[in-house]
This record gives structure tokens, sequence and C-alpha cells, in this order.
């Protein structure tokens, strides 16, 4: 049941209409770059994927317009991770039979496991677009895989470097995650560190409902009666919509500080059912209202112009998307530029792709020499806003990346225990009201 | 675990069984009469959901009284009923009463597949809210713990009128006597003049409607969402499954019987939690294969 979406007839003929002028040519340079793109069409997970998707849509629509890159257009197919495992592997094989020439897998971390060593098999560049595991480039060395952004680990120190820092008072802490890989990775990231940060920290509840759980009552309940002091949950899409939505309804939130390293993704849909001073995540730098990045021309067009297309506000997913397209248009100039001006070999833009920085909407990003992205970090606490029908984000603080990342060949958590609670002053924090 | 949380325990079991049950009791009905396992009741129950949040949104922004939620749960369960129930009977079912009980199954997966993507052409997929049938009714506070009126005491009692209005209905009126004796024996039932077509189509036209309100009855708590019918239709299944097919009372005290075992197991043993449902269908069926409430189905020859 894969659906595939061909966009680049249309592609092409805008790019027809628009200034061809600017792009030079290149030696060698094929008809088009084929990308093929695995993003979830179908599922829960579509709250991410299908906003990702039109945000690549319009971006490559961006990239044609000024043509291409390196003079070359990009085509980009896309397939749908909802369809299942075995329908995606063999969707992606096809793809790349039919000579694409990157492709950008996956949202799922599971996902990303199987296909990372298929894309080493069929010796195609991978970049590994959103999912977090840290597990990929920690357990296996690959050549042909990038990951453009940062992994679960610095995600969750983030969140617990921020939790420390605006309540250094607290005492107990519960969970409430989803009962699925990413649930349970990041609780045992998230309280590796704490207990490496904050000792004293007491854990009295962990909680993994189903996945996809239409409702929390009775942990809720379980909740109220425990009194802890911060909640986390790592969940998003709509189980952290109902999650929410019911710990209000029944004054759990003014109990308890919240903590959502995903809630980025939700504040939109929340709308005023959120309440304020609950701390908040995005999976990188990524907001719509970036404090660094408000008042670039190309952030302000790029968010203004999604909005126009689809109605709502980007969210991190679509800025992964954009970082994805942003190394890669980067690692192809880079290469064009090493190659004296003619078309790189796959070879050559791996070279190019190694140590490669670019930027997209938020801050720069690089890659390390073990094809991770290190990324910066942003956490906030959610505020009313006279200007929006939903919380926006106050007390902003952005975390450099490097110093969260588990350094080259360590493992995150054997890393995060050999952490002390010293190690937040070492973080460089930029903080923003 | 002092007696407050014992309380607490049981609230939370009470309150979700309410709503399984809400769902399973039209599965078991159709099943009852029509002798048909309906696939795409998960379906309808997550099409009332979205019937009842799209409208009651639309009608809430633009000013109308959120009393209005609660008679329009009901509309929505009238329309899934008769919109999308009687078709599904009168155009797909009633051609394959007599075929093999796969092909019933199979038909209405089919139904049950068409369906979702219909929600997803019609819905996208990004979930919806639409509480103010729960914010009207407000909370009450028992032992320090906040609790919504509506799950504690509106579902339950909305569940507990069903139940009974169902056995008065199937026991004191003349339909329910005629939708009892083609339970009972189709061929009798015909021979005495019943008009079976019209108590199958009635049946499941109710059987709908019921699911089509579950999720109505739902949609205020919780994020309705591409999935929420297939995530119902096999909890309704291991309800249905360990009650005995066609059972209602006996759907009603399993599915008391897996709420409060669900929510016992987030106050003793969390990791639990997921398998209790299916743990209880377990246990029941390995001692009685035709379920707690079943009797051994005699075979005709």
């Amino acid at each position: 049941m894969t659906r595939t979406t061909r966009i680049a007839a249309a592609l092409l003929g805008g790019t027809l209409l628009t200034t061809p002028g600017l792009a030079q040519e290149v030696e060698g340079a094929p008809d088009a770059l084929r990308i093929g793109i695995t993003t979830f069409l179908t599922g829960p997970a579509s709250v991410f994927g299908v906003p990702a998707q039109e945000g690549a849509e319009m971006l490559i629509e961006g990239i044609n317009a000024d043509g291409g890159i390196g003079g070359v257009p990009v085509e980009a197919t896309f397939i749908d991770e909802g369809a299942g495992a075995q329908a995606l592997t063999t969707a992606y094989r096809r793809e790349v039979e039919n000579g694409a020439d990157v492709m950008l897998a996956s949202i799922s971390s599971g996902n990303c496991t199987q296909l990372a060593p298929l894309a080493e098999d069929l010796e195609v560049i991978n970049i590994m677009w959103d999912c977090g595991t840290q597990r990929i480039f920690e357990e296996e060395d690959y050549e042909y895989v990038f990951r453009t952004q940062a992994n679960a680990t610095p995600e969750m120190l983030a969140a617990v470097l921020y939790l420390i820092d605006r309540k250094p008072d607290f005492r107990t802490i519960a969970v409430v995650n989803q009962d699925y890989a990413w649930g349970r990775d990041s609780w045992d990231i998230f309280s590796t560190a704490l207990k490496a940060l904050k000792p004293d920290a007491e854990v009295v509840g962990e909680f993994f409902p189903a996945f996809g759980a239409p409702d929390f009552s009775t942990e809720i309940s379980r909740l109220s009666a425990l009194r802890p002091d911060v909640i986390l949950s790592t969940s998003w899409g709509g189980d952290l919509d109902t999650f929410v939505q019911q710990a209000a309804q029944r004054g759990l939130m003014d109990q308890s500080t919240f903590v959502l390293p995903l809630g980025e993704s939700s504040l939109e849909r929340l709308g005023s059912a959120l309440p304020e001073g609950v701390i908040v995540g995005a999976r990188g730098d990524h907001f719509f209202r970036h404090p660094e990045m408000m008042g670039d021309a190309e952030f302000d067009a790029f968010v203004e112009g999604f909005r126009e297309r689809t109605g709502s506000y980007p969210i991190y997913s679509v800025f992964h998307m954009a970082q994805a397209l942003a190394a890669l248009e980067a690692a192809y100039e880079k290469a064009v530029e090493a190659n004296g001006g003619a078309w790189p070999d796959t070879e050559q833009v791996i070279a190019a792709m190694e140590g490669l920085e670019f930027q997209a909407f938020g801050r720069p990003v690089t890659i390390r020499d073990d094809h991770q992205g290190v990324e910066a970090q942003m956490m906030g606490t959610t505020a009313a806003d006279p200007d929006l029908p939903f919380r926006t984000l106050t007390d902003i603080v952005i975390y450099d990346g490097a110093p969260l990342t588990a350094p080259p060949g360590e493992e995150s958590l054997e890393w995060l225990g050999t952490l002390s609670p010293d190690f937040a002053g070492t973080v460089d924090a930029a903080t923003f009201d | 675990m002092d007696a407050s949380l014992v309380v607490l325990a049981l609230f939370d079991g009470v309150a979700y069984a309410a709503l399984v049950f809400m769902v399973a009791v039209g599965l078991t009905l159709i099943f009852g009469v029509l002798r048909v396992l309906n696939v795409a009741h998960g379906s309808l129950y997550a099409i009332g959901a979205y019937v009842t949040v799209s409208i009651g949104g639309a009608m809430f922004a633009a000013g109308f009284s959120p009393v209005l939620a609660f008679p329009l749960m009901l509309i929505a369960a009238a329309l899934v009923g008769v919109v999308l129930g009687a078709p599904i009977e009168k155009f797909l079912l009633a051609r394959i009463y007599h075929r093999p009980e796969v092909l019933q199954l199979l038909v209405t997966f089919a139904v049950f597949m068409i369906l979702e993507d219909v929600q997803r052409l019609v819905w996208g997929n990004q979930p919806y809210f639409e509480s103010s049938a729960v914010q009207l009714l407000g909370n009450v506070e028992v032992f320090g713990v906040f609790y919504t009126r509506y799950q504690l005491l509106f579902l339950p009692l909305v569940a507990l009128a069903t139940l009974v209005g169902l056995r008065l209905f199937l026991r004191r009126t003349l339909t329910g006597k005629l939708i009892t004796a083609v339970t009972e024996d189709r061929e009798a039932a015909q021979s005495i003049g019943i008009d079976a077509e019209r108590v199958y189509m009635l049946t499941f036209v109710a059987g709908a409607a019921l699911a089509g309100l579950g999720g109505a009855l739902a949609s205020p708590t919780t994020s309705v969402l591409p999935g929420i019918g297939a995530d119902m239709i096999v909890l309704s299944f291991a309800v249905v499954a360990t009650a005995g097919l066609g059972q209602i009372e006996g759907a009603a005290i399993t599915a008391l019987l897996i709420g409060l075992g669900r929510s016992f197991a987030v106050y003793l043993l969390p990791e639990l939690q997921v398998l209790v449902p299916y743990l209880i269908m377990l246990l029941v069926l390995l001692v009685r294969p035709e379920g707690l409430f079943g009797t051994p189905a005699a075979r005709k020859i």
C-alpha cells in the first residue's frame, strides 16, 4: 500500500517559468538530482511526516526556482513509512534501483535502524533526516549514512539541564512515556543524566501506557495521589495531546511541573488547553519564533510561506527536513568545487559530507567524523501571547550542541554516567526572554 | 495500597469500563442476531467521534451553547447508524448471510479498510480535541484527587442506562421480542411469519448507532485521530470473546472486569497494564472456550 508521489514534472515546469539565469554549467551534470524521501504519510506519526513532506515540496520548489543544486534540478519521490517495515524496505530498494542519487530516511528510529545497513549494501548515500536513536552510530560504523540533526542524548540532556536550572529545588519526578522504543530509550537517557547531574532527585513513578492509548485517567489519578514535583513525558502527537488535555482538565498540571521535550510539535494543536509554565523542547533549536533567526529574511519568508501553504506554523520535523536538504545542497556544492567544477561521484559527495557545516532555519549544524550531526538544543517555558491562539515560548535557552553530544566512539549511557553535577556550568547556554 | 487508593482505582476502572462497554455492546448485539463479526464496528466508532468533534467544534466556535454537546452526541450516533449502518447491511451484508463466515469477516474487514481511508480523506491526519462536554460538567474532588464528573458519573450512568434499556427493550417490547426470536432460531422465526430481514436491518442499524455513540461519548475525553478505530475494535473483540459472543450482560461484566484489572494494574504493576485485558481473555478462554456467559453452540445439520 505504498503511496509514492511524483512532483518532479510540476517542479520542472515551474523552473522553466522562473529565472533560469544564475545556474552555471557543471561538467558531467545529470538531468536531475534524484532523491527518495521516506516519511510518515499515514499512521499516528503522520503528524510529523505530512508537514515535513509539505516542507520538502516547498523547499525543493525554491531550490529549483533558483536553478537547482549546482545547476541540476532536484526531483523528489516520497515513500510512506506508515506502510510497514516490509513495504518500506521494498519501496526503498526499488527507489535506489531506479536511480535515486541520495535517500532521506527516516522519521522512525526503527526504520533508520533497518534502512542504514540496507543503504550500505546498496551503496547509496542516506541522510537520516529525523530519527533520534543514538545507537546507530554508537554501535556501528557507516560509510554511506549521515545524520543532519542531533540524537536523543543531547535532546534529553538539554531537558535535564533546563529543568535543574529552572527548578533547582525539585525532589521527586515521575515519567509517563509511550510504551515503545522511543518512550523507553528516552527515559533511560533522561534518568541516567538526571542521576548524574542531580543525584538527590527521586523517581517516584514510571508509567508506560500503550502507544496510542486513548485514556490516561488512571495514570493521572495515580499521579495526583503521588504528587511528584515534576512529571516528564517524551510522548508526541495524539498521545501527548490527550495526556496534556486530560491532565489539565483534572488539575494535575497545577500540582506538578510538566516537562515535555517534544512539546513544540503540539503547541498549535493544544491551543489554550496547554497551561503556562510548562517546560517544552523541540528536538534541536527549532521554533517558528527562533529568537536568533526571527528577522532573518529567509527564515521569516519560510515560516510565512509554510503557513500560507498549509495553514499551520512549521514544527521541528519541518525544520529537520530543511536541515537535510540544506546539507544536501551544501555537500554537492562543496563537492563540485573540490572536483574542479565538475559533477562529483558518490565518493566525492561522501567526502564533502564529512565535516560539513550547513545551516537551515536554526543555528549551523556540523557533521562529525562519525557522521553524527551536532545540533544546538533549545528549551523554553510556555506562556500566553495575545497575538496567538496558542502558547508561545518564553525564557528560551539555546545550548551548544557539541558538549551535549556523546564524544565519537562512546556509548551515550556510559558517557552520561560519567558526568557530574558541575557539568551544567561547562555548557555554553544563551538565554532569551 | 491503602483504602483511598483502592477507591481511586475503582473509580478509574468503572469509568474506563463504561466506555469500553458502550462499544462492545453494539458489536455483541450484531453478532448475537446476525452471526456476523463486524470488523467495521471500529470505523463506525471512529466516525461517531469525528462527527461529534467536527460539528461540535464548528458549533461552539460559532457561539452555540456547550450544552448542545450532549444532544449532538445522540445525533452523531443516529447519523452513523442510518447513513452508514443501513447501507452496509442492505447492500453488503444482506447478500452474504448464507456465505461462509470467513467471507463475511473479509467483507467487513474490507469495509473497515475503506472507511479508514475515508476518514483520512475527510478529516486528514491531525488529531482533533473538543472537550466542551467535559468542561461543562466540571470536576469533583475525591481524596484530594480531581476527577471529571463526565468520566466519574456521566459515562457510567449512560452505560448503565444503555444496559437496562437494551434489556427492557429486548424482553418487554414487540420488536425486541422479534429480535430475540430471530436470534434463537432464524428459520423457526421466519416460518411463523417474522420478517427476519427487517429484524437484521434494525439490529445492524442499532448496533452501528451504538458504535457511533461510543465514539461520540469518548470524543470529549481523548484525541480523535487516525487509528482509534483499530485500537477500539481489538479491545472490543477481547471483551466480546471473553463474555461469550452475543452476551449483552456478559459484555457489561467483562468490560468491568477489564476496566478494573487495568486500573489496579496501573497502581500495583504498571508494566502489566497493556497486557491486562488480554491476560483476562486468555485465562477465561482457557477455562471456558465459549466465554464467561457463552453456551457451547449446537451444530446444526
